[in-house]
This record gives C-alpha cells, structure tokens and sequence, in this order.
C-alpha cells in the first residue's frame, strides 16, 4: 500500500491548517457564506439535509485497519456512530459539524488520508477493481497506475480547473468489477502479443441525467505513455467543452457531439504532440510506486480445502469468496446488505471488527467495492471458518453477494438535498420482499440499483433492474428501469413506462422477477433472459 | 404560513425560526409573514444560520406542516433511522413525512 512521503504529509497537513483558518473566520463572521462554500466543498464538506456532510477519499478502495479504526473513531467521536460506503469507493459522514471539521482534517491526515478532490471539477478519486492485486484472473495489481495517476492528477494546476468532474477507473482483468466504462476515463491493463504492458483506454462515459457508455479510443497505449494519452484527453475536451451549461459539460457530452472518431482523431493529433514533450512519468517514479504495492508475503504449501461440515457456513463460502492467484488464499466479501437494513452503512463497532480481522487475517489490508460492499483480499483458505464466525456475530455475514438483495442505493431524500425520492426504504422493502436464501440464490445474479435523482448516484442506469426517484407534482414517484449493465456486458438500462410510488414499485420488480422465472432458459441470469426476449414481453408482465 | 429555515452554521442541525430564536423543532415554526427578508438578513449576517430559505407550511391539528416532503424530512430526521430522528421513541414517525 503507498505510504506518504514527507512531502505528502507536509502538503496535506498544509491543507488541514489553511482549512482549520478559513473555518475561523467563517465562524467569526469574517467569510460569508458564498465565499466559504468553494472552500468547504474543496475538503469535502458539504450541506446535505441533516448537517454537513463530509465525504472521504479512499483511493482505489484500499484501506489498512488503522484507517478503518481511524475512521470508527470519527464516526464515534464527530458523527452519530456510523459511516456510509459509496459507489465511488469513498465513506461519507452524514451528521458532522463545521466547528469540527478541521479536527476531523487532521485525524485523516495522521492515517494519511484526506478529502481533497471529493468534490468540484477536479479529477475525483481514482477507482478500481475492488480485488486488485489479489484476484486470480487479474494481469497485473492496477493500484500502482491509478496510484500513479493519482499523484500526477493531485493539485496539478491544469487539473484543478476543467470543465467539469472527471472520473478515472483503472482494472485490469477481463472481468470488470469497478463499472469501468461508465467514468470519463476507464482503463484497462492489458498485455499485448509482445508481453509489453499497455492499456485499452474508454473515454466519454458517464452516468448523471445523460448517460453514455464509455467507448474503446484505443487498444494499446504503452503503459508509460498514459499521462500523454490523459492529457490529450483533457486538452481536447478542454479546448471544446460547453463552460456555459453546466448540463453539458461533462466529457461524455462532447464525444457524443463531436462523434467518436473525431473524438478520437484529436486526441491522437494531441497525443503525437505531448509525446514530443517528455511529460511522461519517468520510469523511476514508476518504480517507486509500484514498490509500495509489492505482494504481501504468501504462505506456500498451504491447503486448498475448506471444511464444509457447517451448513451456515457453507452457504455463506458458496456466495462471497472468490478466487486468489495465490493458492490456498481466498477473497473474502463482507456483504454491508442486510435484509431491511441500510445498504452500505457500517457501524463504528463493525468497523473495529473488520478492521481487526483484516489486521490478523488479510496482510492489513481491506477494500471498498463501489457495490457499497468491503473485501478482505487475503485470506488463508484455513482461516475462512474463524472470519465468518466473527463476521457472523458481528451481523456482517450475510450470504447475498451479487444476488437480488445486494442492492445498490444512494443516500437519497433520508439524507441528500438534491433527491427527489428515498432510495434506502425502497431498496430495504425489496429486500425483504426476497428476503428468503432460497429465492435469493434460485434468482441467482440479478443487480437492482436505485438513485434518488437523476445524478444517477446509486448507479440505476447500470442496474440490470434500475429505479430512479423522481418528483411527481410534489410526491415522491419511481420509475423502473431493465437492462443495464455495469460489468464487461456493459448496457444501459431503459426506462419500463410510467413510474410508481414505493409500494408499487416493489411490486412491479417483484411481477418483472416472477416474469423472469416463468420463461427463462436453463442456466440464464435475469439480463440474460431480457436481453433475449426484450422489453415488451416484460413490460406486459408490469402493467397487465 | 411563510417559515424561514435553515442549517446552524456551527453544527449544521436543521433550524426553525420561531419568532424569536432559532428552534430545532418545527412545531415552533412562526409564520414570518412579510418580515422574513429583514429577519434572514440579520441572522445571517450574524453567522446564526446557513442556507436560510423561505418555505410553504401549514398549520394543522398535528402542528407546523411543511408542504414539501424535503421539509418534512429536514424536520424530522432520516425515516430509515427512527433512533436518530427528533422522535426517536416514535417508530412510526417516519409516516408523517408522507
Ligand atoms: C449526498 C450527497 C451527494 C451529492 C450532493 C451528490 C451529487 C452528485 C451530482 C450533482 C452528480 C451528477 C454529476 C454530473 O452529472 O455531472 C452526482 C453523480 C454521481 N455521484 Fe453523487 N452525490 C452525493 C452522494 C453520492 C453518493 C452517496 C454516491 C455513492 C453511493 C455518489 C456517487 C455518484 C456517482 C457514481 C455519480 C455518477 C457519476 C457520473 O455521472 O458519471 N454520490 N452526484
Ligand atoms: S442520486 Fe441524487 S439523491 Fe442520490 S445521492 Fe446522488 S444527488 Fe443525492
């Protein structure tokens, strides 16, 4: 995992105390509001419905148990004893206050952590692939590039004014975990027939009001060009965005405008350019970064077997343990979805919990899945039966990973004041409504996301069932969405007819389920079986 | 009736102008009828409130009603999690807000 330099720490500690300033003087009545609001919103502070919010970078997910605790410490100390993981891989606090913020600020900062480019148009934390340097079918660990990228990005002057947002998500392995091409840069590492390392790069996507699935603008940058070929991005998109409309200035709008391969032709022209330059990141930063994400040190000889002989415990390897490239190691998921609870939420007492058993069990290492799940990324085959027992009784050991009760919801009208509608209630009524394991696991994948507005937060345009709140002459109202994708089949969701209000939206998923069940073939998921058939044929199954 | 709302600057909690003050419960709302503008310019500048606002309401058998479901939500506390809303020996809270 990267560890702070001394110039890392001094920057951000610098940044806690420019911070913990401005804050004063706003309180003393120095600053007014309009002036302080793009400061708050630059530490990742904003006003949400209840109290500020403060939302925290977790770059690509990784986390070490002492940044677990730390963040058990805030959530105990600042906010009211719980935090919140998000789609983006973050945790946000929804009760903090502002005399409190710079505190918190410089909590992070002893764990090295920070809320810098949380918010505003800025290169936003850096996603990736929830397993990365653990999982089986992974080319290579992705961290180091997005850590790479991460610095370069960080603060850098030409970053820290684009047009809008700019999302980045770096995987590496044909399975993609992270929802890669719905941000405005997706990577993937790939090797090419000369065994050199390079990515196939996906610009322009993007979800919010207007969605588009990223495309492919290449199939191999070399991988120590990748800053040129990210710059000829934003230098074109930088050249032509809409500034004036804040609706369309998201990259993805002008590849849609400019179309594809003009697009992609100015990038390539920029490209050749900036390659002249020698803006690259030299080999030897390279290096440096990539030593901090060194393999933990693997046990050998160890056994493949795991003892079956408890029921419970079986059905809960079957569904969140996935495959190691080390052998005799598993992935463990930590399922944040309990039936009729709040998805994504973790107490501060769970926190210590998971924090401990990645201390002891997981080489220190643990990890946020934008599914709004945790990954203990390393664990010993033999030590699987000892982490479920402590997950279990810590309330974190459902058996639902992937499955119709894993949903996806953000924080919606309970919490956010841009929402139209409650995402959480809806999301814990359709849980209970499947809450039975045998239904759960004879529906088998099915990925049911719900956003609260059209931001599209909770990612309803990638769900292969997707909700969507929206405000129907004063009354909370959802529509209902089939078909999309976040991973390798990547789709996006369309819209089923008129919207619902909660209780009929739970059960129009439940009569598009049934439908599901009555015709689909052997071996089909429920995507499957509506991309075979189509809409119609489901749309009739929820409207009669 | 005309209320005026906001945030607390320092802590952020959900505040109701009731006449005189700032209350954290909206039963105390006043209607501020044409003096809202002079009473948000004053707290404001007195660094009291954040992102004050005027909204709709009403009175009703059940007290200070806000008109939109945001308001009413902002007034009593997340319904997902009745133990942190203002009623929170009140399980069923959540469906005034409805
Ligand atoms: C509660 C405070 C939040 C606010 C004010 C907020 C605001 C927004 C806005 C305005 C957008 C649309 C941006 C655009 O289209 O340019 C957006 C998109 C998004 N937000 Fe949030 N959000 C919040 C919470 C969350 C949470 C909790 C998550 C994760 C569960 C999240 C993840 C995302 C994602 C994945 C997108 C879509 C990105 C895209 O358009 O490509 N946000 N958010
Ligand atoms: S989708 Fe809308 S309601 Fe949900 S968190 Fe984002 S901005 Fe808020």
């Amino acid at each position: 995992m990267y560890k702070y330099d001394q110039y890392d720490d001094a920057m951000v500690r610098a940044r806690v105390e420019d911070f913990r300033d401005q804050t004063r003087r706003r309180l003393e009545g120095k600053m007014t509001d309009d002036q302080f609001k793009p400061l708050r919103l630059k530490n990742g502070l904003y006003l949400q419905l209840h109290a500020y919010m403060l939302r925290i970078a977790i770059p690509y997910g990784t986390l070490n148990s002492t940044q677990l605790r730390k963040l058990a410490h805030i959530a105990r100390t600042y906010d009211r004893g719980y935090g919140h993981f998000t789609t983006r891989q973050n945790i946000q606090f929804h009760w903090i206050k502002l005399e409190d913020a710079p505190d918190i600020l410089g909590e992070l900062a002893d764990v090295e952590m920070h809320c810098i480019q949380t918010s505003g148009e800025s290169i936003r934390n850096i996603s990736a692939d929830h397993y990365a340097g653990a999982a089986a079918d992974e080319i290579m660990d992705p961290r180091p590039w997005a850590e790479t990228l991460r610095q370069m990005t960080t603060f850098m002057p030409e970053f820290s004014y684009l047009p809008r947002k700019f999302k980045i998500c770096v995987i590496a392995a044909e399975e993609d975990r992270a929802a890669m091409r719905w941000h405005d840069f997706g990577l993937r590492i790939v090797k090419n027939e000369a065994g050199e390392i390079g990515f196939e790069v996906y610009p322009g996507g993007g979800m919010g009001r207007t969605p588009f699935i990223a495309y492919k603008s290449s199939d191999f940058v070399p991988q120590h060009q990748i800053f040129s070929y990210l710059q000829a991005v934003l230098r074109v998109w930088n050249r032509h965005a809409r500034r004036d409309n804040i609706h369309k200035q998201r990259m993805k709008i002008l590849v849609h405008e400019l179309g594809e391969e003009e697009f992609t032709r100015q990038v390539e022209e920029e490209f050749r350019h900036i390659l002249t330059l020698g803006t690259d990141f030299p080999q030897a930063e390279y290096d440096r970064i990539a030593a901090y994400f060194t393999p933990p040190p693997f046990e050998t000889g160890l056994p493949e077997e795991i003892d079956r002989s408890d029921p419970d415990f079986a059905v809960w390897i079957d569904q969140q343990i996935a495959p190691h490239k080390a052998p005799g190691y598993a992935i463990v998921n930590v399922s944040l979805k309990p039936i009729g609870g709040i998805g994504g939420d973790i107490t501060a007492e769970q926190m210590e919990v998971v924090a401990d058993l990645a201390e002891r069990y997981s080489f220190d290492e643990l990890r946020v899945a934008h599914t709004q799940n945790l990954v203990l990324p390393h664990v010993r085959k033999a030590d699987l039966y000892a982490v479920w027992q402590q997950l279990r009784d810590a309330g974190l050991a459902d058996a639902n990973l992937d499955l119709v009760t894993d949903i996806i919801a953000c924080p919606g009208l309970d919490y956010c004041s841009l929402a139209n509608a409650r995402s959480l209630p809806v999301a814990a009524r359709i849980a209970e409504r499947f809450a039975d394991p045998a239904v759960q696991h004879d529906l088998g994948e099915l990925k049911i996301k719900i956003s609260g507005c059209i931001n599209a937060c909770g990612h309803h345009h990638a769900g292969h069932i997707g909700i969507l709140g929206v405000d129907r002459k004063g009354t909370e109202n959802y529509q209902l969405l089939l078909g999309g994708s976040g991973a390798e089949d990547v789709s996006q969701a369309k819209i089923t007819g008129p919207g619902f209000d909660e209780a009929g939206v739970v059960d129009a998923v439940e009569r598009a389920v049934n439908h599901y069940r009555t015709i689909r073939e052997p071996g089909e998921r429920f995507i499957d079986t509506y991309r075979r058939v189509g809409m119609e044929g489901f749309k009739e199954a929820i409207y009669g | 009736m005309k209320i005026l709302t906001g945030n607390d600057l320092k802590t952020g909690r959900v505040i109701w102008w009731d006449g005189q003050g700032w209350s954290l419960h909206v039963e105390d709302a006043a209607d501020v009828h044409d003096d809202g503008e002079a009473i948000l310019a004053r707290e404001e500048a007195a660094c009291r409130v954040n992102g004050p606002m005027f909204i709709e309401g009403e009175r009703t058998a059940e007290g200070v009603r806000p008109a939109h479901i945001k308001d009413r939500i902002r007034a009593l506390g997340p319904t997902v999690r009745a133990d942190l809303t203002l009623k929170p020996a009140d399980p069923n809270a959540g469906n005034w807000v409805i």
